[in-house]
């Protein structure tokens, strides 16, 4: 049941973007980040953790979640070392986005070349 | 001819966005990515015995990983372009912004080229995704305590 949850939710999700994108003069720059302010919002209304447990990697694998980890490891840093603990704490699991996606641009960007 | 003329030749002879099969290959696109993801979830808990949250963060990873070699390969941008948000609304879509941006203006040098330019298009995400959460967070701790 998860797997069909994940499908129609991930899938939901990019067809909305779709017609968004299609239909307005918004550029995939604008979307991406309505995207991710949304998960943070969905987040903040105590909704996105029941769609992450209903729809499992469905709503993990979105941009969405980016806002989501950000939002709740900022809150759980707030509750352990109070207001200093937001900035400590604010990018502890969605680190592996930004570090890999650092690690991983700049290596193969050395091994290979752009091609046009 | 007139201005007006004009644009309306321009507006007919211009190529129509196939809206409804765009929406429809987003929908599969973005569909299948969530189920791959939930199969690798479950994979990775039941055969190296991880809890759900560590087996989503190995999933973003090598969700990173495989865009990012994709893209550097040459492979990715014709699938962005044919798959349109099926791919750049999953995390592939940040990492494949940020990898094509570097290896645009790596012939601009390592500081002026790679390192002004890589975030230029997936800063605004996390900008927007910083700000947001932690006025979020503090809305949240002013009216719940």
């Amino acid at each position: 049941m998860i797997y069909l949850n994940a499908f129609l939710f991930a899938g939901a999700v990019c067809l909305i973007c779709q017609i968004v994108l299609d239909n307005t003069k918004l550029t995939p720059g604008h979307i991406t980040s309505g995207v991710t302010v949304i998960g943070a919002i969905l987040s903040f209304l105590g909704i996105y953790d029941k769609i992450v447990f209903h729809c499992g990697a469905g709503a993990t694998t979105l941009i969405s979640n980016f806002g989501h980890m950000l939002y709740t490891s900022g809150l759980a840093g707030y509750e352990e070392a109070g207001f200093l603990g937001l900035f400590t704490k604010l990018l502890c699991s969605s680190g592996v986005a930004i570090v890999g996606v650092v690690i991983f641009s700049f290596v193969f960007t050395l091994l290979f070349k752009a091609k046009d | 001819m007139n201005k007006e003329e004009y644009q309306k030749l321009v507006k007919k002879i211009s190529p129509k966005e196939p809206k409804l099969r765009n929406a429809i290959v987003a929908f599969l696109v973005g569909g299948s990515v969530g189920f791959i993801g939930e199969v690798i979830v479950n994979v990775l808990m039941k055969s190296f015995g991880l809890s759900r949250v560590d087996s989503c963060a190995w999933l973003a990873f090598i969700l990173i990983l495989f865009a990012s070699l994709l893209t550097a390969i040459g492979k990715f941008d014709n699938w962005v372009v044919k798959a349109k948000c099926g791919l750049i609304i999953p995390t592939t879509g940040f990492a494949h912004s940020v990898q094509s941006a570097a290896l645009d203006y790596k012939k601009e040098g390592f500081i002026t080229g790679i390192g002004a330019n890589m975030f230029k298009l997936a800063g605004s995400v996390i900008l927007f995704g910083i700000v947001s959460a932690f006025f979020l967070v503090l809305l949240k701790v002013m009216l719940y305590g």
